[in-house]
């Protein structure tokens, strides 16, 4: 019954997602305000038919109902609660529903949040996300409802979630992601409504940027977990590994990345108009072609994808109305947005507008290497992967011009800037950051590497520069703290995101150049050392968990004699799935990781395969991650973006 | 003009799409080397598991052989190593390694815990051999003959079906010489 209702949830939600699809835009067309006017309530009637049909799902997971396909399939009923209710997103027909459900989310935020906003710029905004959502509930209703049943005839028991999935990390990571995701609608709803209407001023991206922000920080802190979640969880102590998954969500955020700047200059200076539109219609695309990639299985097996061709026409469908849609409005309509302002050949704008560049370069350089096999797995001829290789050798140059200009650009001047009080502005930082790069592989390694100097000195540079912008702030006031509560949230946003960058840049050097680590066979008794370390492994016994058994091993760790800490990495196996897992077990530390994972066991005396590994700094990884995206969150809180008067702003 | 230009980002797009609706429905077939039926180019590379061993076309020229492309960053390669044993105990034909793009501590890592099928293994660091040869990505295998002449090209994974034709391949070869 709970079931049925969910799906007849999510018939009635297509039916108000269709309305809100076509009554507020007519009426935003023809200047009849009470068509307009139904938006709001459209949007709030939406996101109840899709909240009910949400919880149907959580209910149907949450007792077991294994006459549910989908339930039957990505649960079981020895799996505890947490992860009963997060495989609700374990698999492809959850996972959309989450979407659109995230969907609805962010189009009753837009209506809730929206009082400044002029009607006919509402009616629109929310018109187009109802398109979005037309299209993404006609997709699962028609081809993947997570509703359908196995009936009359049906399992005693679920196939169980992938083990791997059955973490924290999933818990959070794909509503996260997806929030990012689903959040880069609004800016893209935004940008449609400005093609439109034709109307794009300091106010229209105004009302943009706190959207967009919080999009791209949601995005962000997605990207972050994923990495942290594969870090640990597969046990191979990576935490980038250039898969198509993680290049999906990379894109969009590079993209966003990209947007957030131009967008602060469109609000500026007024110019870069079209350019911003064009990055906010990208981003989205980005997103919808990544969900899609990863979600229709085509990436993992291009087999999969044609073998349920309803599906992967749908999707394309889908694809082509959206962005080819609105690329095709905005050849038409981006010629009438003029630019306010202009500006010199060496200006903020013009380096900003370079950054957007490179950013926009790497975002292409990823699209490039993940369809790249697929094109060839697409022809038939087998499976490949370009691979770190590629990424690394085209990313670490374009990421340190990137850093570069990025320094430059916080000291230069809107509309023009001169060469000499650039140089002013610069040499300290420069030096600094020179020196320390040369110094820093001498005293923390053992000789000079040139990886490590890059890394360095970029990362010091950022810090140093933005340092610099920080101080220059205080040069002439005498009362330090007026002067700190008179600088906006976004400006601490901004400082906060831009140091986060450094943070990752020296996490990223420093862990791929100074990490060590080994494979053993460990008998009860052996050691080993490792960076200073000197493991002792004291064997391995049996546990057992809620849905799995495990041989789990002893670890003491001791440095120069004096007891660190023990560990007991795990080898599972999970009866219903029958599969092996490697559950590493990690001590965490702000200057290195120490990370044991349990391999195969070695003859009988009790020996197994460990690998041992030493990760210096890693955690900078997150931590910057973090950063970046707290300071977009900072900014969406910016009282500016709040004041009741934008709407006469935008009148005058 | 600037008017048109704002149509490239949907030409753009439709391109891709066209590309994506050919995915779905496209026929398996192979794709072509530049350098079938042309000499293996010419190198010298040092070998993985010893690396004072310089390595050129003269140490496998004289009967085919199978050079095999791989790399510890591929998880494809992995997939097809077993497979790639099973071709090394039929003894039919020695597979030549192309260690592409990798680390050596990781690859040599690689061979003694997964097993070591090849007849010695060409490190190629920086994949200067692998762009001469025209290599997209790993794996992929190439079937040479005995004066050392590029025969067939295998994108992707080996498997037990790729042998039995490469198994044809190489009976063609014998009869003709």
């Amino acid at each position: 019954m709970i079931p049925e209702l969910g799906e007849f949830a999510l018939i009635l939600a297509l039916g108000f997602s269709f309305i809100l699809a076509t009554i507020p835009l007519y009426g935003a067309a023809t200047l009849n305000a009470l068509w307009m006017d139904y938006a709001k309530p459209l949007a709030k009637a939406q996101f109840t038919f899709l909240l009910i049909s949400f919880m149907c799902l959580a209910y149907a997971f949450a007792n077991d109902d294994f006459s549910v396909q989908y339930v039957a399939n990505h649960s079981n009923s020895q799996l505890p609660m947490q992860f009963k209710l997060s495989a609700i997103w374990g698999g492809h027909e959850g996972s959309l529903l989450l979407w659109a459900f995230i969907l609805s989310g962010w189009t009753l935020a837009v209506s809730l949040f929206s009082r400044g906003l002029p009607l006919d710029m509402l009616a629109r905004v929310l018109g187009v996300m109802g398109i979005i959502a037309t299209g993404f509930i006609s997709f699962l209703l028609w081809t993947s409802s997570p509703f359908l049943r196995y009936l009359p005839r049906f399992p005693a028991d679920g196939a169980d979630l992938n083990p791997l999935l059955q973490d924290f990390g999933l818990i959070v990571h794909p509503p996260m992601l997806y929030m990012g995701y689903v959040g880069f609608s609004v800016a893209f709803a935004f940008a449609i409504a400005a093609l439109l209407s034709g109307r794009l001023d300091a106010a229209w991206a105004r009302w943009s940027r706190p959207w967009t922000n919080i999009a791209w920080a949601f995005l962000g802190a997605g990207i972050t977990l994923g990495s942290w979640w594969a870090y640990y969880e597969l046990g191979w102590g990576g935490w980038w590994f250039w898969d198509p998954v993680e290049n999906a969500s990379l894109m969009p955020w590079l993209v966003g990345t990209a947007l957030i700047h131009s967008l602060a200059v469109t609000e500026k200076r007024g110019v870069f108009k079209s350019w911003t539109l064009l990055l906010a219609i990208f981003a989205f695309s980005l997103s919808l072609l990544g969900t899609f990639l990863v979600r229709s299985g085509v990436l993992t097996s291009v087999h999969a994808f044609a073998s349920d061709p309803e599906r992967g026409f749908f999707i394309l469908v889908l694809l082509l109305l959206t962005i080819g849609g609105s690329l095709t409005l905005y050849a038409f309509k981006a010629p009438n947005v003029k630019s306010e302002s202009s500006f010199g050949w060496l200006s903020r704008e013009m380096l900003l507008l370079i950054n957007n560049v490179f950013l926009v370069v790497m975002a292409i350089t990823v699209l490039l290497g993940t369809l790249y096999p697929l094109l060839i797995d697409a022809l038939g001829s087998g499976k490949i992967s370009v691979g770190p290789p590629y990424f690394n050798a085209l990313f670490v140059p374009i990421m340190s011009l990137l850093a570069l200009s990025m320094g430059i650009s916080g000291a230069a001047r809107w509309r023009q800037t001169s060469i000499s009080g650039l140089k002013k502005q610069l040499l300290v930082p420069a030096i600094i950051s020179l020196v320390v790069g040369l110094v820093f592989p001498f005293i923390y390694g053992d000789g000079f590497n040139f990886r490590v100097f890059l890394g360095i000195t970029i990362s010091t540079w950022i810090i140093a520069t933005t340092a610099k912008e920080f101080k220059d702030k205080f040069r002439n006031t005498n009362s330090i703290t007026a002067k700190l509560s008179q600088l906006t949230l976004s400006y601490y946003g901004m400082m906060l995101a831009h140091l986060g960058v450094a943070v990752v840049a020296i996490g990223i050097t420093l862990v791929s150049t100074y990490s060590e680590e080994r494979d053993m066979r460990m008998a009860p008794g052996d050691k080993i050392e490792l960076a200073d370390y000197q493991f002792e492994f004291k064997g391995a016994k049996k546990v057992k968990g809620a849905n799995f058994t495990a041989d789990e091993g002893t670890i003491v760790i001791t440095l120069e004699g004096e007891p660190v800490v023990t560990l007991y990495p795990q080898k599972r196996h999970y009866t219903v799935k029958r599969s092996m897992m490697t559950e590493a077990s990690i001590d965490p530390g702000l200057f290195r990781d120490l990370y044991l994972a349990m391999g195969e066991p070695l003859g009988n005396d009790g020996a197994w395969a460990i690998r041992v590994h030493y990760k210096p700094y890693v955690r900078w990884l997150w931590l910057g991650g973090l950063l970046m995206a707290l300071g977009g969150l900072l900014t969406v809180f910016d009282k500016r973006y709040r004041s009741k008067s934008s709407s006469e702003v935008a009148h005058a | 003009m600037p008017r048109l230009l704002l149509f490239i980002p949907l030409a753009l797009f439709i391109a891709l799409s066209f590309f994506l609706w050919k995915g779905l429905s496209i026929d398996p077939r192979k794709l072509p080397s530049a350098l079938i039926d042309k000499p293996f180019p010419e190198f010298q590379v040092a070998a993985l598991l010893q690396p004072e061993r310089m390595l050129s076309k003269a140490d496998f020229v004289g009967k085919p052989v199978l050079v095999n492309v791989w790399a510890t960053w591929c998880p494809s390669c992995r997939q097809e190593h077993e497979q790639l044993l099973r071709i090394a105990q039929d003894n039919k034909i020695d597979i030549i390694g192309l260690n592409y793009k990798d680390e050596r501590a990781a690859a040599t890592n690689w061979l003694r815990q997964l097993g070591n099928p090849y007849l010695f293994n060409i490190y190629d660091e920086a994949g200067m051999l692998g762009l001469d040869l025209g290599v997209y990505g790993a794996p992929e295998t190439y079937l040479l003959d005995a004066q050392g002449v590029v025969r067939h090209r295998h994108v992707g994974v080996v498997t037990a079906q790729t042998w039995v034709e490469l198994q044809a391949m190489i009976q063609a070869l014998g009869v003709k010489q």
